[in-house]
């Protein structure tokens, strides 16, 4: 069990949110431009890496809002939480370039 | 309007009859559901001047942080998050909400941006109380938050689940807490209370047909 700390209501049990997948993948500036390929690309594809992860969480159970987390997926370690309006933190950076898809 | 009061029933309306009171003495604990509260969402960026219109007209601050209620006479007013608000009244839904309308129409007239939502949600929740020194042991064995004073204030109100079901638990003091959930789970909540209370109050009855 995860004890997430929403930026809003603080330290709460994994139960109160939903999971969002990969946190900054940003919607293309202008979709039909795409190739079917590159499309693909972004709805289907996320990285999955071993080590730290920026992933998105909603607190739905409680303040209904969603943000950023940092968590490293081998010990499941949460490195850092953000809102939206913030930019991602430098934690563990490094790593998850390396990440394989 | 035609008044239809006298027709309504409360989400709990079927099980009065196992809802009365606890065992008393030390370890007592009683559930009591008080329905026809009126409430109303509000939603509105709490830095803008409609924030402030309304503020005037409720006549206490909206809460800024997580768990902060605040408190006029007739209203509470419940923190659901940062631009979001349950207000818990005593007076007509109808007054309220055109209250606020009406103020916040009164802002719009002179030419400044209004943009908030006022909505009358009273058949949405059902309000149910747990009292008694037992109170909190019976609510922490089916919610997630920790309930212990260090991190649970007197007169403060989170969203949070109870047996899993989404609600708003609000700590009037410490032998009191008010459980909003809404209308159509308020029937199993109050079940499992009553089957969590048991152990608290060895004279009740086995729960009928539940
Ligand atoms: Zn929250």
């Amino acid at each position: 069990m995860l004890l997430l700390n929403c930026p809003w209501c603080g330290p709460r049990d994994e139960t109160e949110y939903h999971y969002g997948g990969q946190a900054h993948v940003p919607y293309p500036q202008d979709p039909s431009a795409l190739s079917d390929e590159e499309w693909a690309q972004y709805l289907f594809f996320r990285d999955n890496p071993k080590g730290p992860f920026a992933e998105r969480w909603c607190h739905s159970v409680g303040c209904r809002r969603w943000f950023n987390v940092i968590r490293d997926t081998r010990t499941y370690e949460v490195l850092a939480v953000y809102t939206n309006s913030e930019p991602r933190p430098q934690v563990g950076a490094g790593v998850e370039a390396g990440g394989s898809r | 309007m035609a008044d239809l009061t006298g027709l309504r029933r409360s989400p709990l309306d079927g099980l009065s009859a196992d809802i009365r009171n606890g065992a008393a003495g030390e370890q007592s604990v009683r559930l009591l559901e008080r329905p026809w509260l009126t409430m109303v969402s509000l939603r509105v960026d709490p830095r803008s001047e409609a924030a402030r219109r309304i503020e005037q007209v409720l006549g206490t601050r909206l809460p800024r942080a997580c768990g902060e209620v605040t408190s006029q006479d007739a209203h509470d007013v419940l923190w659901l998050g940062p631009d979001e608000w349950l207000v818990v009244s005593q007076m007509g839904a109808d007054v309220l909400v055109k209250g606020v309308s009406d103020a916040l129409a009164e802002l719009r007239d002179t030419g400044a941006a209004a943009h908030a939502a006022v909505v009358d949600v009273s058949a949405n929740r059902t309000v149910l109380e747990i009292s008694g020194p037992s109170a909190r042991g019976v609510l922490e064995k089916g919610c997630p938050a920790d309930l212990h004073p260090r991190a649970f204030d007197d007169g403060t109100a989170i969203a949070t689940t109870l047996a899993r079901i989404p609600l708003l638990l609000w700590k009037v003091d410490p032998n009191l807490f008010r459980l909003l959930p809404r209308g159509s789970f308020a029937p199993y909540v109050a079940r499992w209370l009553l089957d969590a209370m048991q152990e608290f109050t060895p004279d009740r009855p086995a729960l009928r047909g539940a």
